[in-house]
């Protein structure tokens, strides 16, 4: 990416200059406040929440992966796939990034802990918490310095100057939310300062280490280990289905009585008569269980890759959320920063197993605000920062999941042709008055 | 490991082959945690015990009887070991003296825990523990114990629960056949609070038990020794209390010149001069990768020096057991507060808890913290 042009005229009512320092001082201690009570009471119940959400995201995986030993057989492929796409999405979105934000390290286990986790995706956890926790969540939205805006490769906030390999950008697009995880893997590395040859080489050769090892562990374990697996169990079984059933053990060699006959095929003799290796061959009992656990746990990567993109790419994308140039924010305060995150996050709505699959990333605007306070929490808090953004007439972005889907991709479209924007922005939050319910007040027959 | 954890538990060979082969299918997680699902115990990340019975020894002192989740690696009679326990959704770790001897038949251990006011770890193990609980297991340390061969005679003076690495040497003297004359000295500020009063009460033989009730009949002064115990000086001494009793006495036997007699346990960071003559210097404190630099004096350690100055540090038992808190010397180097000795060589690593600087340090800590809170600091 090169330099960002921009004439630094500041749209009007951009709530980062609407407010006076003393406001925004005032504003950090109320974010603040927040914070601090929620970490006051963290207590055992909040440790129940993540270890059975842990209990049940692994009896998921393991339960889809032993369905998927039968994936030859459709309606298993079908019931395992959509299993373990699911059991990836909740590790790594509720599970893997909220424990590597240090949600849950007030909890001292050393197994659930940002230090420790490691998630079922392509990328090392130390170079993502390097490009995500510190870089993204630091410099949230700042054009330029948030390597999030746009990932390197895409334009999606008019700030980014046009050039015209973003004519293509719709192909990145979706070759991005196809291959999400290796996108984020490669990301992590900061492939503009390796293209600028800033980077330390031997940083570099490290961090490439590290992304092979786990790529080796995870094209290991998905497309050979498992599907070896389910090889194996199923040519065993076939074995079995042979010997017991096989039309051939029915034959009758030269020589035999017709019981003696029987016997033998009750034991096993079909595998015996005729060759065994060749008919397994032939019913490919090895290579069709082989190939259907692999296209599943394809299929399971892809449905977690595309999932994670549209969750993401709806956290800042959105047209409602502000950016920044580095001159806007030069001397920002902590009331500032909590600023900037408030307008630059974008939140979905959604029910509750909605909030958990995405993993809570639907309180983006929380999320951006407190990255350390278990996810949990994010709902709980909601209806405090809500109330914190009406009274400083500051907007709460939020809206519901294919609007905000659809916002996104428009903008992509239009970002890969050249010129400004002035994107709607919302104005300040006004919480819904609550529909009265009479009757709900009156007590029905005493 | 930035986090404070379990011991390695001893896995037998085959076990260990097939989880390690295992691993590429769990890839990156461990066949342990999938096989924690069915029984938490299998887990063979650290070792974890499961408690079996809760025997009350006074009215605020119990004895916990715990079975390891993988064979018990064994340890010596005074040794302590850390246990970690999940309260209120956080994991504590505190150290507490075995009090069984080794080997048990069914391979058992226990702890024995007197309950201290405010005391979380304590207070839980006393009143709210149950059977079938279960607690993470550390490594067995310290060096509090009986010599291989203890011929001469010996004197035992504790205090409070001090006494618990005394019951537990007493014990394996009797394993041994060793205890052939024994005096010990037992402070205790109220007569109802001593611990293991009727096993140590009944007449041993070769064990001469003396009670001070220090309530009563005040402290226990060094210089007493000699109408207590006339031959002290011909005998090993075994001294576990509280920190002015170990500083008394250590003392009063420099004084009489003979401190090689005297053993120590002290649990507390001993904040001393080590016999080195006088506290360190101190110095600046600069943490690698953090922008900021803290003060502090000889006698502080760099941790606390550290977090006053506002850096989210790791840690865990604050007393040099536990490792957590590990830091890499980049330059300088510490002075040890419980002995007083100064070392450092570049690229070591220093337990900050009990470390202070001796003249300007540069530390790179093991892991930092990031928390993605830009500019506010960690409370």
């Amino acid at each position: 990416m090169s330099t960002i042009v921009y004439d630094g005229t500041l749209p009007d009512g951009h709530p980062l200059h609407r407010l006076t320092p003393e406001q925004l001082d005032a504003l950090g201690r109320e974010f603040q406040a927040v914070h601090d009570d929620v970490y006051a009471d963290l207590n055992d119940a909040d440790a129940q929440y993540i270890r059975r959400m842990i209990r049940i995201q692994r009896s998921l995986a393991a339960g889809s992966r032993a369905v998927l030993v039968a994936s030859r057989f459709w309606p298993a492929w079908v019931l395992g796939t959509a299993g373990l796409g699911v059991a990836k999405i909740l590790e790594n979105m509720e599970i893997g990034h909220n424990v590597m934000h240090g949600q849950w390290d007030w909890m001292n286990d050393p197994y659930i802990h940002s230090s420790t986790w490691d998630w079922d995706t392509a990328s090392p956890a130390s170079a993502w918490k390097h490009s995500h926790n510190y870089l993204h969540h630091t410099y949230t939205n700042i054009v330029g310095k948030d390597k999030d805006v746009g990932y390197e490769i895409l334009r999606v906030d008019d700030k980014q100057p046009w050039e015209p390999r973003f004519l293509a950008q719709p192909i990145y697009n979706a070759l991005l939310a196809l291959l999400f995880e290796w996108g984020v893997a490669v990301h992590d590395l900061d492939i503009e300062a390796v293209s600028e040859g800033t980077k330390d080489p031997e940083e570099l050769r490290q961090q490439g280490r590290e992304i092979v090892q786990k790529v080796l562990g995870q094209v290991l374990k998905d497309y050979f280990a498992w599907p070896a697996i389910s090889g194996v169990i199923m040519t065993l079984v076939e074995v079995g289905v042979i010997g017991l059933f096989d039309p051939a053990s029915q034959e009758v060699l030269p020589g035999e009585s017709r019981p003696r006959r029987r016997v033998l095929g009750r034991r096993g003799r079909g595998l015996r008569s005729g060759n065994v290796v060749a008919r397994l061959g032939r019913r490919r009992s090895f290579r069709e269980p082989f190939r259907s656990t692999m296209t599943a746990n394809i299929v399971a990567n892809l449905i977690r890759n595309v999932w994670a993109y549209a969750i993401i790419f709806c956290g800042h994308f959105p047209e409602q959320a502000w950016t920044f140039t580095e001159e806007e924010v030069a001397d920002e305060t902590q009331g500032g920063w909590y600023l900037r995150q408030l307008i630059g996050s974008v939140n979905i709505e959604g029910g509750p197993l909605f909030h958990i699959m995405s993993g809570n990333l639907s309180f983006q605007v929380e999320h951006h605000l407190y990255p350390d306070m278990p996810s949990s929490r994010y709902q709980q808090i909601a209806p405090r920062v809500r109330a914190i953004c009406e009274r400083y007439e500051l907007p709460y972005n939020t809206g519901p999941f294919l609007k905000q889907v659809w916002s996104v991709q428009k903008k992509i479209l239009r970002l890969a042709f050249p010129g400004r924007v002035d994107w709607p922005k919302p104005g300040p939050w006004r919480e819904p008055a609550v529909a009265e319910e009479p009757d709900a007040a009156l007590p029905a027959f005493p | 490991m930035p986090v404070e954890s379990g011991a390695r538990p001893h896995v037998p060979g085959l076990q260990r082959r097939l989880l390690e082969a295992a691993k590429a299918l769990t890839f990156p997680l461990l066949p342990d945690d999938y096989l924690a699902l069915i029984n938490p115990m299998w887990s063979s990340r650290e070792l974890q015990g499961t408690i079996v019975e809760l025997r009350p020894e006074t009215s605020r002192a119990t004895t916990v009887v715990i079975r390891p989740s993988f064979r018990w690696p064994g340890h010596r009679a005074g040794q302590y070991v850390r246990i970690g326990v999940a309260h209120g959704g956080v994991r504590h770790w505190r150290a507490y003296t075995l009090t069984s001897d080794y080997p048990h038949p069914d391979g058992l251990i226990s702890i024995s825990v007197r309950r201290v006011d405010g005391g979380r770890v304590s207070s839980f193990l006393n009143d709210e523990a149950r059977p079938g609980m279960s607690v993470s297991l550390g490594e067995v340390e310290g060096t509090f114990c009986l010599p291989e061969s203890p011929e001469t005679p010996l004197l035992m003076i504790s205090a409070g629960s001090g006494v618990t690495p005394i019951f537990a040497m007493l014990r394996e003297l009797a394993r041994r056949g060793a205890r052939t004359d024994v005096v010990h000295i037992h402070c205790e500020h109220r007569a109802e609070d001593i611990m293991f009063g009727e096993l140590l009460g009944a007449r041993l033989s070769g064990y001469r038990r003396i009670d001070r009730i220090s309530g009563t009949e005040g402290r226990l002064a060094p210089a007493e020794l000699d109408a207590l115990c006339p031959d002290w000086r011909e005998r090993a001494s075994f001294l576990s209390g509280p920190p002015e009793m170990l500083k008394d006495f250590s003392g009063f036997y420099e004084a009489q010149s003979c401190r090689d007699r005297l053993a120590l346990e002290h649990f507390q960071p001993f904040i001393g001069d080590g016999g080195a003559g006088g506290l360190g210097q101190g110095g600046r404190i600069h943490f690698r990768g953090r922008d900021l630099s803290a003060e502090a004096d000889g006698h502080t350690p760099i941790l606390d020096a550290g977090e006053a100055a506002g850096a989210p540090l790791s840690y865990g038992c604050r007393m040099g057991i536990c490792h957590t808190c590990n830091c890499k010397l980049v330059s300088g180097r510490v002075r040890d507060l419980r002995t007083g000795q100064v070392h450092g060589e570049p690229g070591q690593m220093v337990r900050i808890c009990i470390s202070a600087p001796e003249g300007d340090v540069e530390l790179e800590e093991g892991h930092i913290v990031i928390d993605g809170t830009g500019p506010r600091s960690k409370a």
